[in-house]
């Protein structure tokens, strides 16, 4: 029974059976006295915690509880009340209503592990996912969503590990921050790191650089394209016939939001590609809305490497009828033991949801909706790069190569910090792009910067004019 | 689907000793010895109760059998129509009958044979037709060490329903054992391993679900042997016992090796195949020796059944415990339902001593756990 | 207290919903993207001259074309053809804890205070969200006795990860190059064996007692030893049978210098009953799309929380949220001295945070000890009311009498007796509207099923949840074909050819695939 300090008794909306003459009625069947002996039952009396956590007194009434937590959400500022240029791993895109609509429905929202038959909207929403990403990537296999491209990354290099049995992987040195620190934590002990050097003119990975550092012992290449600072990598086909003359495989980690316009990774050489959906429909949540993926071709070699869940067609005992499954169930968190790398991983709750939205926003979108919104993230962010050059002292693009969506801006002549242009732009109602001097110290004071489909010409021209203001009042000083 | 050949051999004098109190029946002076005693022929009866579960597909099977008593007299009662492939030699039937029945069988290409006996007739099988085709054997002997029995006609019944109708695609090597005849002539009980049949193996799918893993019996096998491969040192003689788990890892090592005999590995290479007591004490003399076994047979015996070579004597002087080395399935764990590992080495003391927990592999890096005691 | 019915004339929807590729129409439109204005396209034409030839996709991607209505409709149906837990008993669903999700915590992250936030904002203006982050980070520490958490991992297998991940920090750290064992228990989620071996440690099963169903006591004094690391366990395991002893397990690892880890994905028993430090844990995390109330959203995203006591600290992934007193700001503290990394980029799934904090600020001290207090006793009100009325059905390691907040049944005895198996169970069930699940593996437990009730569900709840096992269990002995067969109620009918899901020739992956394959339908 909920009591309350002052005696009373509160029966609370979440839990039905607090109420007490339920609470006795049950207690009867079970042929106990009290709740109480019941736990010492299952509970040795001596590991009990009698006493109080030290938790908060209840907000019982919905009314309060809204108050409450929106009190303290309010004090956010958010990218619509704000304009907001960041990216590096979410995006602000536009969310399509039916996304929303789709992601609120009560059945999806709340199913989680049911069988083909009760829960068959739920598998063949997957399904339907997995063959859209299929499309979109030209591959044939993709897996359940897992849950950021970071993860899907360091899996993809220990899948390449284990198919090639070699234990070392060669990475370029512009590739997400956050995600280098992942794949890190994750392929040690069993894959070594090496870095591969970029041009510093175009920023693509320095070829020569590679082939140097490629020895026999390389299980993957691994680049981002567009790279995380933005720029399109235009040498695939190039680092793939280096990587696979030494029986290297090629993994390529992409924004799907590009695969529109730009050519697919598995058209230039890549054998595993990975990757987030966020940007498909998945509002930025805080950082909460990524989901990764994993595709391949479908080769049992590469698809039995695969630890997530994939789901397949299967026919029913009724002519005509198909259902869903797991496709080839075994290859989950067991092993098989042929390479160094050690194990199938593992496997759990990650991202299912998103994948159903993601589904839904290529379905609303088509084949022309992916060309419209890649070339016009281009057109915008092309603009965005034309008018920021404008301002003297800003060099941009910093790196000499077709960018897509993001872009480096170089302060450095403005004798300015990114950390102090961004405060001041905070004053214009402008949220400035990531601060990459720490990361990427070679830049120097350098900032990344995200536009996309949200980003209309006045919104542009509002940035540019700030910045403006902002350095050419600090450099006339 | 395409009619299912499907051959059926009842050994009628399986079985018959055990209500009597008699050892098996394996010749027809015990079988005279049990219809004196009263005994009755028990396998056709057994074999009925695999026919209710055939009636289901009998429209989508041909059913091969013998004559008579050998499967075809069963057959009728319970309404199939049998083609006879052959007849046994005399009325009193015998080993040859079964092996020649199962040869036949084979050459006519039967996509499962069915057969009602015990630990007897699954040696004539294998001795016959070994590893040539898929078999459901239906438990109905007194002797029954053997894996390669479903636990009752009903269950043997099922897996062949379910085999045939194409719902179970694997199959999985089972031992055939048997008591030693010629050490039981010389008053000493010793279960023998013979060989290995293939049987169905029912994976148990579940179409989607949290589960993750299903087993995979050969993975999990040279999932082991590769764990067991990387830990071994150098200058130390491995001493391997039989079974299809331990002998991976020889041919892991691309070695010759014995299926059903204890081989010895020295520096990655071999330097004994099918050694018996004397040999093993030799080569292994005032050396540093381990031993590696795996739980034999459906009771989990890990010494005294199918491995009597690897005798008290080799045992104590490989140093006892800390120098043996258990590796085992999942599969084999799972079907001992929580009941421990046995030894039985003829040596009480010794089989005390060995007594204990023991890190049994069960797969790469992976280690469970397990107690063994006195069988 | 209402009637208890089993719902005979239960029908799953069936749409017979073709894959959506089959309603593509060549030219329909679901949504239009904002086309850039004239002076844009003036300045930069059609922003593709800077592509090299060679990375301008060639073929458009052969998506469907479909118009938004019809594209709604087919979303629509396929979630009605689902039985998520907000549209029925959920309690089949055992270990998943499928609970009550509150409708007010979804408004509240449907809130764009929560939706459009970066999360590389500055600081000052993401105040909400750190305040939240960490209000629950405080309120998890009072729970769990531990000093502080972090909620980047994206689930309970990924919290397992981080958990051996730091095991693996704190050795190498410490120069322990010789402890590379991890000890886990057999019935422990198998994520606790398997994530370990990603770090590459080799992982010493316990099993459970035969008699008792917990963990033997002498088999993990044997398996500990120089070599251990850590321990990974969850406590009580699937089968809800609290081990006693488990503060001695913990106390043999640290006597040879190893950290304990605890996997309390299923605390819903145990939250103010027990606290995860008293049992003389290291870390410990919750999930919170379990316990914690954030749906399951299909299979994710969702969040491990994880925390750990001082000594760990210095090692969690980075960052955390701390609370600067005196300018009463909150902030990212990215300098922990021997963090692992990351495992996910960013601070975790922000929307699982909220409704976790929202979920427990609803309940107060009182409340969240009477939601574990009402789940033990809904676990055992249905125990004991199966074990009286399904017809076959028993519960693993009898000598045991109670259980904490779920049970692990056996249908060993149906199945003997009838030759129907709990996959037939299952899918009988689906027919009246229900879910059941079986057992994660190994399958120690022959003919398993599980079931959860939680605190969520009514008494007539659960008394309906029983009746259908009740009839299902009865017509495996008078009926068996219409338990083998089924479903026939639902959306589809039971799966025949189980090769197209295990051989590479026939298996289908993707509609392509199937269309290349198969031919056209």
């Amino acid at each position: 029974m909920v009591i309350k300090k002052d005696g009373k008794i509160i029966v609370h909306p979440y839990i039905p059976n607090s109420v007490p003459e339920v609470q006795e009625e049950m207690l009867k069947v079970i042929g106990v006295s009290s709740i109480e002996e019941l736990i010492d039952k299952v509970i040795p009396k001596e590991l009990q915690f009698k006493g109080e956590l030290g938790l908060p007194e209840p907000l019982l009434s919905e009314y309060e509880l809204k108050r409450h937590v929106m009190k303290i959400l309010s004090k956010n500022k958010t990218c619509e009340e704000c304009l907001c240029f960041l990216g590096g791993g979410t995006w602000p895109h536009y969310v399509p209503a039916i996304c929303d609509e789709i992601a609120s429905r009560a059945e999806f929202l709340t199913a989680y592990a049911g069988e083909t038959y009760e829960d068959h909207g739920r598998w063949q929403a997957l399904f339907e996912y997995q063959s859209f990403m299929a499309e979109l990537l030209d591959m044939d296999v993709v897996s359940v969503p897992i849950y950021s491209w970071g993860h899907a990354a360091g899996t993809s290099i220990r899948m390449a590990s284990r198919i090639t049995g070699k234990n070392e992987a060669l990475i370029v040195d512009t590739i997400s921050p956050e995600r280098r620190r992942i794949i890190e934590n994750y392929v040690e002990p069993h894959v070594k790191i090496k870095w591969i050097k970029h041009d510093p003119e175009t920023g693509m990975m320095d070829l020569e650089d590679l082939k140097s550092k490629i020895p026999s012992n390389t299980a993957a290449v691994y680049f981002e394209n567009p790279s995380y600072l933005g720029f399109i990598e235009t040498q695939g086909k190039e680092i793939s016939e280096i990587a696979h003359d030494k029986g290297a495989l090629v993994v390529v980690g992409v924004d799907p939001i590009s695969l529109g316009v730009l050519e697919l990774p598995s058209h230039y050489g890549a054998d595993i590609v990975c990757g987030d959906l966020q940007p498909l429909g998945i509002h930025m949540n805080f950082g909460g809305g990524l989901a990764g993926f994993v595709a391949t071709r479908d080769d049992p070699k590469f698809v039995k490497e695969i630890p997530y869940r994939i789901f397949g067609l299967a026919k029913t005992i009724v002519e005509g009828e198909y259902g869903f499954g797991d496709l080839a169930f075994e290859r989950t968190s067991f092993m098989v033991r042929e390479t160094p790398t050690e194990s199938k991983e593992f496997v759990g709750t990650a991202a299912a949801l998103w994948g159903i939205v993601a589904g839904v926003y290529l379905a609303l979108m088509g084949p022309k909706g992916m060309w419209e919104i890649g070339k016009t993230i281009m057109q915008r962010s092309k603009y965005a790069m034309k008018r920021l050059s404008e301002i003297e002292g800003v060099m941009v693009p910093r790196f000499k190569a077709p960018h897509f969506k993001e872009f480096v801006v170089d302060f450095n002549a403005t004798n300015m910090t990114v950390k102090e242009i961004n405060a001041r732009l905070l004053d214009y109602g402008i949220i400035g792009g990531i601060d990459l001097s720490r990361d990427f110290p070679e830049l120097g004071n350098s900032a990344l910067y995200c536009v996309t489909e949200i980003h209309t010409k006045e919104d542009i021209d509002r940035l540019h004019d700030a910045l403006e203001e902002i350095i050419s009042g600090r450099r006339k000083r | 689907m395409e009619k299912k050949k499907v051959g059926l051999i009842v050994n009628p004098i399986a079985g018959m000793g055990g209500r009597v109190g008699l050892k098996g029946t394996d010749g027809w002076d015990i079988v005279e010895k049990a219809i004196k005693l009263g005994a009755k022929p028990w396998s056709p009866e057994r074999a009925k109760r695999v026919f209710k579960k055939l009636l289901t597909i009998k429209d989508e099977i041909e059913l091969l059998t013998y004559q008579g008593e050998m499967g075809e007299r069963v057959a009728v009662e319970c309404s199939f129509e049998p083609k006879v492939i052959g007849k046994p030699a005399s009325a009193r039937t015998t080993a040859e009958d079964t092996k020649r029945a199962a040869r036949e069988m084979v050459k006519q290409g039967v996509d499962l044979i069915i057969f009602v006996g015990g630990d007897g007739t699954a040696r004539d099988i294998y001795d016959s037709i070994g590893l040539d085709a898929v078999v459901v054997g239906v438990p109905a002997g007194v002797k029954m060490y053997s894996g390669v029995f479903a636990s009752s006609p009903e269950a043997a019944g099922e897996l062949a329903v379910r085999y045939l109708k194409g719902e179970i695609k694997d199959m999985i090597e089972q031992e055939v054992l048997d008591i030693d005849e010629e050490k039981f002539r010389q008053g000493v009980f010793s279960v023998r391993l013979y060989g290995y049949l293939r049987i169905p193996f029912d994976k148990r799918y579940i179409v989607g679900g949290k589960s993750t893993t299903s087993i995979n019996e050969k993975l999990n096998q040279e999932a082991i042997a590769t764990d067991v491969i990387e830990d071994m040192e150098d200058n130390c003689y491995y001493i391997i016992g039989p079974g299809t788990t331990t002998k991976t890892i020889l041919k892991k090592l691309n070695l010759d090796y014995s299926l059903l005999g204890v081989d010895i590995i020295y520096n990655g290479e071999l330097v004994g195949k099918d050694l018996n007591e004397k040999q093993i004490l030799e080569i292994i003399d005032g050396k540093k020796a381990k031993i590696i076994v795996s739980p034999i047979g459906g009771q989990g015996y890990v010494f005294g059944r199918g491995n009597h070579q690897i005798s008290p004597a080799v045992i104590r002087k490989v140093g006892g415990k800390p120098n043996i080395i258990i590796v085992a399935t999942q599969q084999k764990i799972i079907s001992l339902r929580g009941r421990p590992l046995l030894v039985d080495t003829n040596d009480r003391t010794l089989d005390k001593e060995l007594s204990g927990w023991y890190r049994v592999i069960v797969g790469y890096k992976e280690r469970l756990m397990y107690r063994v005691e006195p069988g | 207290m209402g009637i208890v019915k089993l719902r005979k004339n239960f029908h799953q929807a069936k749409w017979d919903e073709p894959i959506i590729f089959e309603l593509s129409t060549p030219g329909e439109r679901g949504i239009l993207v904002p086309q850039v204005e004239k002076e844009i396209e003036e300045v930069v034409g059609d922003g593709l001259s800077d592509l090299p030839p060679h990375m301008i996709r060639k073929e458009p991607p052969k998506l469907p074309e479909i118009s938004q209505n019809r594209v709604l409709r087919h979303y629509l149906r396929l979630s009605q053809e689902t039985l998520g837990a907000d549209i029925n008993i959920d309690i089949g669903q055992g270990t998943c804890t499928m609970k009550y999700s509150p409708k007010i915590n979804e408004v509240l992250v449907r809130s764009p205070k929560v939706t459009e936030l970066h999360p590389l904002q500055d600081e000052s203006t993401i105040q909400g969200a750190l305040e939240i982050m960490y209000k629950l980070d405080l309120l998890l520490r009072k729970l769990s006795g531990f000093d502080r958490f972090t909620f980047q991992p994206g689930g309970g297998s990924q919290a397992i990860f981080t958990m051996a991940s730091i095991i693996y920090k704190y050795h190498k750290v410490h120069g322990n190059d010789h402890k590379d064992e991890i000890i886990t228990t057999l019935l422990s989620h198998p994520s606790d064996a398997a994530a370990p071996k990603v770090k590459g440690f080799k992982v010493i099963d316990i099993p459970p007692d035969p008699e008792t169903g917990y963990p033997d006591l002498e088999a993990s004094k044997e398996a500990v030893s120089r070599r251990t690391a850590g321990l990974i366990i969850c406590n009580p395991e699937d089968t809800e049978i609290f081990n006693p002893y488990v503060k001695e397990m913990t106390e043999i690892v640290h006597e040879v210098g190893g950290l304990c880890a605890y996997d309390i994905a299923n605390a819903n028993g145990i939250m103010g009953i027990v606290r995860p430090v008293d049992l003389g844990f290291d870390m410990s995390f919750y999930n919170l799309h379990k316990t914690f109330s954030s749906p399951h959203g299909c299979g994710g995203p969702g969040v491990g929380a994880l925390g750990v006591k001082k000594e760990l600290e210095p090692f969690l992934p980075v960052p955390v949220v701390e609370y600067d007193e005196k300018n009463k700001r909150y902030y990212l503290k990215y300098d922990l001295p021997h963090t692992i990394g990351k495992v996910r980029e960013f601070y975790g799934v922000f929307p699982a945070v909220v409704r976790a904090y929202a979920w427990m600020m609803s309940l107060g001290e009182e409340g969240i000890k009477e939601v574990a207090r009402v789940a033990i006793l809904n676990n055992n009100y249905v125990m004991t009311r199966i074990l009286k009325k399904v017809k076959g059905a028993s519960i693993s390691f009898p000598k045991t009498k109670y259980r904490v907040s779920q049970v692990r049944y056996t249908f060993e005895k149906l199945a003997e007796d009838t030759g129907v198996r709990v996959e037939d169970i299952i899918r009988r069930m689906a027919d009246f509207g229900f879910h059941l699940w079986t057992s994660h593996h190994p399958w120690i437990v022959p003919e398993p099923f599980t079931i959860e009730p939680t605190e969520s569900y009514s008494k007539d709840d659960l008394d309906e949840y029983i009746e259908g096992l009740k009839t299902a269990a009865q017509e495996a002995y008078e009926n068996p074909e219409i338990v083998r067969n089924a479903p026939h109620q639902s959306t589809i009918h039971k799966i025949a050819d189980l090769s197209m899901l295990e051989d590479p020739e026939k298996w289908v992956p993707t509609w392509r695939v199937y269309l290349r394959k198969y031919g056209k339908k």
